[in-house]
């Protein structure tokens, strides 16, 4: 069997699963935001049980439309924290506990090798950087889980992607995930487990692992997945008590099909609007001025992308024609930004640094486009409308190439400044 | 409020003139649209702060054709390329669709969490072949019979067989959707106390 499909049967108590079997599975930890949450909560009423089945694996997150950016959002907050505290849940993060949630969650412990995770919410495909099975379900599916403690699941078939070389300079995980996404198209492994292996996934950090599970719904996956090895462990260490199942796929494993790439091959890259999927080099895409560039996200906005965009802003200023937003995406990483000095660079640069919350990269709030207007983002989608009006673009790339894009005024490569003097 | 599919009901409805009661028949005028079709195209994302239909309805497919919903007539059917419903996991989107009272949504291929959260609310979706969906033009009648698993375009006439809803979505649309499904189950396994 392969990873996801231990992970699988294991949790459906059974032997074995193969691609195609429907099957009910046990679930570690259910997690819905202030958008997804308030439907889930009404959803689970109608059910009629009392409780949910676990007040220590539900988990809600106000991340999405906050600091509340008007009444009605706010109201969806309140109803989650009523519930919340009605319910007893352990997990309920708001205000300055919160962050966005899949940022946060790895952060708190709350997800060991081996769990399954269910989320409503499609990045919640991000925890399989820690050798976890996790997707993206709907309100009324969480609901049923929040009632039940269970969920059916069709056993995807799983996509092997074999990672190999050493990344150039400048160029990220994000470039190799929209790398991955441009060859195989926003449906190419639509259903699938996307599994990452190799010694170039190997020798990269939790940071990078989580861009690259995060984005697997952008190829339309089911799920993201690395073998869990002695990075995850690291990393939970003083996170967690928890250990966790450190699984691998059998040498006998039936995969779909299995793609190599070689890393050191890829420079940093550019998602076109308006799909993840039209993906070019930066440098092949023209001359193209911007307005706006956020850095941030569940995607790319954790303490090794606000310093990877340091790095190219240290002793730089945002050309006067770009609003430089940056948002750490936990209080964690805001503070370790403000100690590490790198607030400070972000300022000196003309940035604004906005509270952790999901707000412009789903166009909610805190960096709203107008008609017309160009915004490069380390965020994960670019569909129209995604940040605004319909009619504005996003560009997505890596925290470095964005910040070098507000200092250039368009889109443009860290080489083009003619590299950094920050260590 | 009881969630209850328009599915159901036309299945009610259409049972009283047959003994079995399984024939369904959709009816309606077709509005076709591309490959990837997003849920920021279905429904934005700055009317997410509720989850009301009648809120959300006219906003649905905003993103494509800022008209759709004024155009839209009850019974209407959704026509789509490829991976339609890709992008995020709201469930906003099937619930838009169906607050405008579209009666099915017909594509190549659909994007897997739309797909789970289209039947778990009760909006029944037909996964057929890209040659049918390349015969359909907006504006087409289109009746879809989902006993005799038939497709008939009109004004041209012509009919396609088209594959069966998987049987576990049907059980899912004769319940209603997920939350009947799940009273019945846990009431079944006596977890189910009223409230």
């Amino acid at each position: 069997m392969t990873l996801t499909e231990k992970i699988l049967a294991l949790h459906a108590g059974l032997e074995t699963v193969r691609p195609g079997d429907l099957i009910l599975v046990r679930v570690d930890l259910a997690l819905a935001n202030d958008v997804t949450g308030p439907l889930a909560i009404e959803r689970f009423q109608e059910i009629g049980v009392e409780t949910v089945f676990d007040r220590e694996r539900v988990v809600f997150v106000a991340d999405h439309f906050t600091p509340s950016k008007d009444v009605a959002s706010a109201r969806q907050c309140q109803q989650l924290r009523k519930f919340a505290r009605a319910q007893g849940l352990v997990h309920f993060y708001e205000g300055g506990e919160a962050g966005v949630e899949h940022a946060l969650l790895p952060e708190k412990g709350l997800i060991v090798p081996g769990d399954l995770v269910v989320g409503a919410d499609s990045h919640t495909c991000t925890y399989g950087a820690l050798g976890a099975f996790a997707t993206g379900v709907g309100s009324t599916d969480l609901a049923a889980v929040m009632a039940s403690g269970e969920i059916w699941l069709r056993v995807p078939e799983s996509v092997r992607i074999l990672l190999r070389g050493e990344l150039r300079d400048w160029v990220e995980s994000k470039d190799v995930i929209l790398h991955l996404i441009g060859t195989l198209g926003v449906e190419g492994a639509r259903y699938c487990a996307l599994e990452f292996d190799g010694p170039a996934a190997r020798a990269m950090g939790m940071a990078a692992r989580m861009t690259m599970a995060n984005m697997a719904v952008e190829a339309g996956a089911k799920n993201g997945i690395f073998p869990a090895d002695e990075e995850v462990e690291r990393y939970l260490r003083g996170r967690t008590d928890r250990k966790g199942m450190f699984l691998r796929s059998d040498e006998d494993a039936q995969y779909r099909e299995t793609r190599e790439i070689d890393v050191s091959t890829l420079e940093p890259l550019v998602a076109m609007p308006f799909s993840p999927d039209r993906v070019i080099p930066v440098r092949e895409a023209g001359n193209i001025p911007i307005d706006q560039v956020v850095i941030g996200s569940c995607t790319n906005g954790r303490i090794e992308d606000m310093r990877s965009a340091a790095r190219v802003l240290a002793g730089r200023k945002a050309a006067p024609t770009v609003r430089l937003l940056v948002f750490p995406a936990t209080q964690e990483c805001y503070r370790a930004a403000l100690e590490e000095g790198l607030l400070s660079v972000f300022l000196r640069a003309g940035a604004i640094v906005g509270p952790p919350t999901c707000g412009p990269c789903l166009g909610g709030h805190m960096g709203i486009l107008a008609e017309g207007e160009r915004a490069v983002a380390t965020t994960n989608r670019n569909f129209p409308g995604r940040m605004g009006a319909i009619g504005s673009e996003v560009y997505l790339t890596n925290p470095s190439v964005a910040a070098a894009s507000a200092v250039l005024g368009r889109l443009g490569t860290p080489e083009e400044l003619g590299g950094t003097s920050w260590p | 409020m009881a969630l209850r599919s328009d599915w159901a009901r036309s299945r009610e409805e259409t049972g009283k003139n047959r003994k079995k009661g399984r024939r369904v028949l959709l009816k309606g005028r077709a509005w076709k649209f591309g490959s990837n079709i997003d849920t920021d195209v279905i429904i934005p994302a700055r009317y997410l702060t509720t989850h009301d239909p009648a809120l959300l309805a006219p906003h649905c497919m905003e993103g494509a054709d800022p008209d759709f919903a004024r155009k839209c007539a009850p019974g209407d059917i959704l026509v789509a390329e490829w991976n339609f419903g890709c992008g995020s996991s709201r469930e906003h989107a099937p619930i838009a669709i169906r607050g405008l009272g579209v009666a099915c949504v017909v594509a190549k291929s659909f994007a897997r969490i739309f797909y789970r959260n289209a039947f778990n609310t009760g909006l029944p979706l037909l996964e057929v072949p890209g040659t049918v969906v390349d015969e359909i033009q907006s504006g087409d009648l289109l009746e879809i019979d989902l006993e005799a698993n038939q497709l008939t375009v009109s004004p041209s006439g012509k009919r396609y067989p088209v594959p069966a809803i998987p049987p576990f979505m049907r059980e899912l649309l004769d319940a209603g959707g997920l939350i009947p499904f799940v009273r019945k189950r846990l009431r079944q396994e006596g977890r189910y106390r009223e409230t």
